[in-house]
């Protein structure tokens, strides 16, 4: 196996309730796994809101420290903790699209000029044409061509135009690995399939590992390879994602897949929570419990 | 049943200037719509077909370059009758939050960096509360424990929650004061299915209590199927259907309903997607006659050339399609 990126057994707690107190929240508990170069596949991370998966995604980019455990880039140490020269290299390799596409572009700059900054730094090159196209091509991957964004600033888009634009800019430098969180949630059915089958066709085409953050399970159904489902901090399935969404194991991830809307009933509001299942899983709140490893190569969180 | 809110053959449009040369985007052309008492009205299309466009100018939200070239809009709350298009600006603003609520797309903006979502709360929902405000923490944090918040986030700064929650503050801000009239812009985009499920129940609860109208506007069709009673469905700026939530996802009209509802993914399913053949139309320069005919698998001659009216077909629905008999009913493929 040629290791692309390890996370061993991260580990991240905030402060909460401000400044001086030391009251702590673990809000990614012990998470580890492996992407490996030589067989790109799309690494799908679903879960809870607020369980941490944007934090463990930050961590990855090294846009956050560690509290423990660490993060490898081809062997060598990259996240926040690491020195400076090694993290340069491994930013260039590895992209983010980020989960707010409102929050993630600067209000005051023009979209074009800042992509336009961001091929030249990345990709090193000064011919204005040059450039031009590869903003272009990589626009038209999304949807989206240059003249549409031109001269424009980010609230002159409308929300699926700045998440597609996001996209584009992660693909300028050809990564070897894009962490996307959410790249998808704010696109009309026709572009989300076709991003979908774009995130696909970067790694069936050009090798690239995608660490794809969703909310959606069918799409995640659709495209990944391996997923892990997260609950406050703690991952409590992992492992092959078919496998895994057709016939969840944790109560956790049973409750997800229950509580996705259905259209089948259009006009009638179904809208009761799975109860049953809620119970269960707020029976478990609080303890750790242990990883299971099940014939499917999955593990599942079980407690005694 | 009363209309909360007339729309009346509203056109707006980003009106700029480039050098000398004027360029338009007619985000929302010719749009005629009425929202009633007690409903969730959903708003479907295309990206950039001009929903959050159509809905700034709901909500009073309107800034240059963006303006009314023709139409109006007036609402009707009950106790006060309003053209806030008309009116005196602060008399709209004295409405917002106590009448009207808007949660906006990505919404974080109107949570204040340096401000504890504490405060934030205080600033925009304490004066329309009207009460004490010892009284209003746990009003306060009631509200928040339906939206499965814990009261420990009004210490927060905004930059400390997740993008989930976060969403969540501003639909509790936006609800809290439970406003008979509450525009809501992809409010459930950063929340997992469990939660939102909740949310829209939560929604759902208020809107029924208070017989308040909702404006829902989602990609998200799985959640028109659930929260809305109506659905209206846009494209390239334009209202092209219109109907009962029921028969929009049994028996669309337009080809472009159609394609919306049955191109719903669903888990199980492997078979390769594809997406509608070409690009969405620019808004600046929109093609002629329907503006869905390039892409559009049954179009005839007739449909590049002229435009279709949006029409009254009966059952409380309207469509703007010359060929809408020829679309086939979907019933049976999305059981
Ligand atoms: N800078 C910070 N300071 C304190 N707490 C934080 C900070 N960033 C995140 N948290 C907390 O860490 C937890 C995990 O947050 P994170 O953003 O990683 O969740 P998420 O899984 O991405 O959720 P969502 O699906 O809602 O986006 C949350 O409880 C959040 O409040
Ligand atoms: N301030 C602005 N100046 C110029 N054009 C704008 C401005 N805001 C939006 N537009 C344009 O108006 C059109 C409609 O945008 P709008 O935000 O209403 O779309 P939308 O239907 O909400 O799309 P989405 O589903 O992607 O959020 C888009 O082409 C957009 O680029
Ligand atoms: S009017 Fe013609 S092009 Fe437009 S939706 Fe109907 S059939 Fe298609
Ligand atoms: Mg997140
Ligand atoms: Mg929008």
């Amino acid at each position: 196996m040629n290791k692309l990126l390890e996370v061993k057994n991260v580990v991240k707690k905030f402060n909460t309730g401000g400044l001086f107190s030391n009251k702590k929240l673990t809000a990614v508990n012990d998470v580890s796994f492996t992407l490996d170069k030589n067989k790109p596949e799309i690494f799908t991370i679903i879960g809870e809101s607020g369980s941490g998966k944007t934090t463990l995604a930050r961590m990855i980019l090294g846009l956050e420290t560690t509290t423990h455990g660490e993060i490898l880039h081809e062997g060598k140490r990259v996240d926040g903790n690491a020195n400076r020269s090694t993290r340069m290299n491994f930013m260039r390799s590895v992209q983010p699209v980020f989960q707010n596409p409102f929050e993630a572009f600067n209000p005051l700059k023009k979209i074009d000029q800042y992509l336009v900054s961001t091929t030249k730094e990345l990709l090193q090159i000064e011919d204005d044409e040059e450039v031009k196209t590869i903003i272009d091509d990589n626009l038209q991957k999304v949807g989206l061509s240059h003249a549409e964004i031109m001269g424009r600033y980010p609230h002159e888009l409308s929300g699926g135009q700045l998440q597609r634009t996001a996209i584009a800019r992660a693909l300028i430098c050809n990564p070897s690995l894009l962490v996307a969180d959410e790249p998808v949630s704010m696109v009309d059915a026709s572009l989300k399939m076709s991003i979908v089958n774009l995130l696909q066709s970067l790694r069936d085409d050009f090798g690239v590992n995608v660490i794809y953050i969703t909310h959606d399970l069918a799409t995640a159904y659709y495209i990944s390879d391996r997923i892990i489902i997260m609950q406050k901090g703690l991952v409590v399935e992992m492992g092959p994602a078919r496998p895994i969404l057709d016939d969840p194991k944790h109560p956790y991830s049973q409750l997800l897949k229950a509580s996705v809307l259905s259209i089948a009933d259009a006009g009638n509001g179904q809208l009761a929570p799975a109860t049953d299942l809620i119970e269960i899983v707020n029976r478990n709140e609080g303890q750790i419990g242990k990883m299971r490893t099940y014939e499917d190569t999955r593990q599942v969180r079980e407690y005694s | 049943m009363s209309d909360v809110l007339t729309v009346n053959k509203l056109k707006a449009y980003y009106i700029m200037n480039y050098f000398g040369t004027k360029r338009e985007v007619r985000a929302v052309d010719n749009v005629s719509l009425t929202i009633r008492k007690n409903e969730i009205y959903g708003i479907a299309g295309e990206s950039s077909s001009g929903k959050t466009s159509l809905i700034k100018v709901f909500a009073a939200a309107m800034r240059p370059p963006f303006e009314i070239v023709d139409g109006d809009i007036k609402f009707d709350f009950g106790d006060v009758k309003i053209d806030p298009y008309a009116e005196d600006k602060s008399k709209v603003d004295a409405l917002r939050w106590s009448h009207f609520s808007y949660i906006m797309q990505g919404s974080m903006s109107v949570l204040n960096p340096v401000r504890k979502i504490g405060k934030t709360f205080e600033d925009f929902a304490l004066k329309p509360m009207g009460v004490s405000k010892a009284a209003f923490k746990p009003l306060v944090i009631e509200h928040l424990e339906k939206l499965k918040l814990s009261p420990d986030i009004l210490n927060s700064y905004p930059h400390e929650l997740s993008g989930g929650m976060r969403q969540r503050v501003t639909i509790a801000l936006a609800t809290v004061c439970r406003p008979k009239f509450i525009i809501a812009d992809e409010p459930t985009t950063a929340l997992d299915v469990v939660v939102q499920k909740e949310v829209l129940s939560m929604i759902r609860g208020i809107q029924q209590e208070m017989g308040s109208s909702v404006v829902f506007v989602t990609h998200d069709m799985s959640v028109h199927a659930n929260i809305t009673d109506r659905i209206g469905i846009f494209y390239a700026g334009r209202l092209v259907e219109e109907g009962p939530t029921k028969l929009m996802f049994e028996q669309p009209k337009h080809p472009y309903t159609y394609h919306l509802v049955s191109s719903i993914p669903r888990i199980g399913d492997t078979q390769r997607r594809t997406s509608l053949e070409g690009k969405p139309p620019s808004l600046a320069t929109p093609p002629n006659g329907c503006r869905f005919h390039p892409r559009c698998p049954i179009a005839t001659d007739k449909c590049s050339q002229e435009n279709p009216e949006l029409i009254d077909i009966g059952q409380g629905r309207r469509v703007a399609c010359f060929h809408s008999d020829k679309v086939k009913p979907l019933a049976e493929a999305i059981q």
